[in-house]
């Protein structure tokens, strides 16, 4: 057993894990934020994404004690109360989802494409930018309109602030 | 997954000892391709010597006539660095077009190499380029290091630490992405050198992995041109033929990728 301590949310969490366990199985076993999902075995489809140290990672793909000593911030740590992150919000608005089961890794990982292209994307960039994000239901249509959408807001934002 | 001891050694002397006491170690590094097959369990070490954290493997380097990368360097680290956009675009451009965005924040350099997949992407720059492969025990030329599929030359516990790539007159790296996994089903990375060699590495395709390919080195050498490859057939029956592609599929591919690198080498 290792003894890691990491920041999940901006909260400091310590745990005692297996040298194997990975860290989508901490968040959603040990902490219980069952947000990130697990939907494959190979590495491909994105739904367990997280952001570690800020950038957007596999959390099915990285081991707990990999992460000792990191920030992670999952789907639970981006709305401010009841305040949705502007990016879930376009997710709502534009129905970038059905069953749901991609969703928080859609986000986290538009949430990061985002903040890497400083809010500057277009619609071949975005899907570009999905390929390592999977979803069985939406045809990726309303998904890339509310990436397109949050990103313009987020721009704006941006531009009003300076 | 089975069950393993996870270590994280300060440096890389550390790192050899800490591999050498175990009963079947296995380096870590973006866990890309290693924690998958661990969760598959066709892999199972006793011990995981993480090196992921290591000050000595990162690091980029550029000279005049070389860019040098530290194992540890991620494939976004490379894709975004400005001093290769700048030196050697095609290889930036190469690391951009691994996997997916999250696979090339923890994926390195090391790791592709060491684990020598037949369709992965950095093998053909490498090899076109005739990069040296520095370890903690020698260096290595490009030609040496690659030694068939997932074999190299690296032996029990040494450690992969840098890549030195001389820098090209003009090179450019195409690539047809298998649709599902984005590993190369044919990649070729076409260089021509300041002294007016070509050399041309092929990945994806052939059955005993990256190659160096002279009858389209030769035929580029005589007029850099697209067209110039048109008379030269692809040998079908050195190629791999899998459930993606058939052999002369993936023959006819390399061509296809082979003109489209040298017409955007320009
Ligand atoms: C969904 C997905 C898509 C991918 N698509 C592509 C693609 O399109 N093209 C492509 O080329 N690759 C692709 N990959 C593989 C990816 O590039 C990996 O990052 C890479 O193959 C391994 O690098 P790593 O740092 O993750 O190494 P690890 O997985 O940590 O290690 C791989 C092997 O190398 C050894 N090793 C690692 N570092 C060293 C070192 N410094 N010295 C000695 N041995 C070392 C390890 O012991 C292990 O055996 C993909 C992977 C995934 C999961
Ligand atoms: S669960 Fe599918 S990529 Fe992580
Ligand atoms: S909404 Fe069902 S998988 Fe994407």
């Amino acid at each position: 057993m290792t003894s890691i301590s990491i920041t999940v949310n901006g909260t400091t969490r310590r745990a005692e894990v297996e040298g194997r366990t990975l860290l989508v199985a901490l968040l959603r076993e040990t902490f219980g934020l069952t947000g990130t999902h697990v939907g494959c075995d190979t590495s491909q489809c994105g739904a367990c994404v997280v952001h570690v140290d800020g950038k957007a990672v596999k959390s099915c793909t990285m081991l707990a004690a990999q992460a000792d000593g990191c920030q992670v911030r999952t789907i639970e740590g981006l709305a401010q109360g009841d305040q949705l992150h502007p990016v879930q919000a376009a997710f709502h608005e534009h129905h970038g989802l059905q069953c749901g089961f991609c969703t928080p890794g859609m986000i986290m990982a538009a949430v990061d494409m985002i903040e890497r292209h400083d809010a500057r994307l277009d619609e071949a960039t975005i899907r570009h930018e999905l390929e390592g994000n999977i979803c069985r239901c939406t045809g990726y249509h309303n998904i890339v309109k509310a990436i397109q959408a949050a990103a313009d807001q987020m721009a704006g934002l941006r531009q009003a602030a300076e | 997954m089975y069950e393993t001891n996870y270590h994280r050694p300060r440096d890389l002397a550390e790192a050899e000892s800490q591999f050498a006491a175990a009963a079947e170690a296995r380096y870590l590094a973006g866990g890309m391709t290693l924690l998958p097959t661990m969760k598959q369990r066709l892999a199972a070490p006793s011990d995981l010597v993480d090196l992921g954290r290591l000050a000595e493997l990162k690091g980029i380097a550029v000279t005049t006539d070389a860019v040098t990368i530290g194992a540890g360097v991620t494939h976004a680290e490379v894709a975004e660095a400005p001093e290769i956009r700048a030196a050697l675009p095609a290889l930036a451009a190469l690391a951009g077009q691994i996997g997916d965005p999250h696979v090339r924040h923890r994926g390195t350099i090391g790791g592709s190499l060491a684990n020598d997949d037949p369709a992965a992407d950095y093998p053909a720059a490498v090899l076109a380029l005739g990069a040296t492969i520095r370890t903690t025990r020698r260096e290595l030329a490009a030609e040496e290091f690659f030694q068939g599929l997932f074999t190299t030359a690296l032996e029990e516990g040494e450690i992969l630490v840098s890549v030195t790539f001389p820098l090209a007159a003009r090179a450019a790296y195409a690539k047809f992405p298998n649709p599902a996994s984005r590993y190369a089903m044919a990649g070729v990375f076409v260089a021509r050198m300041p002294d007016g060699a070509v050399r041309v590495g092929v990945t994806g395709a052939g059955q005993d992995g990256v190659y160096r390919d002279a009858a389209f080195e030769a035929a580029l050498e005589a007029d850099f041109a697209p067209a110039a490859l048109d008379p030269i057939e692809v040998d079908a029956s050195a190629m791999l033929s899998d459930l993606h592609g058939s052999a002369a599929y993936r023959a006819n591919l390399v061509k296809v990728m082979a003109k489209r690198a040298v017409a955007a080498a320009g």
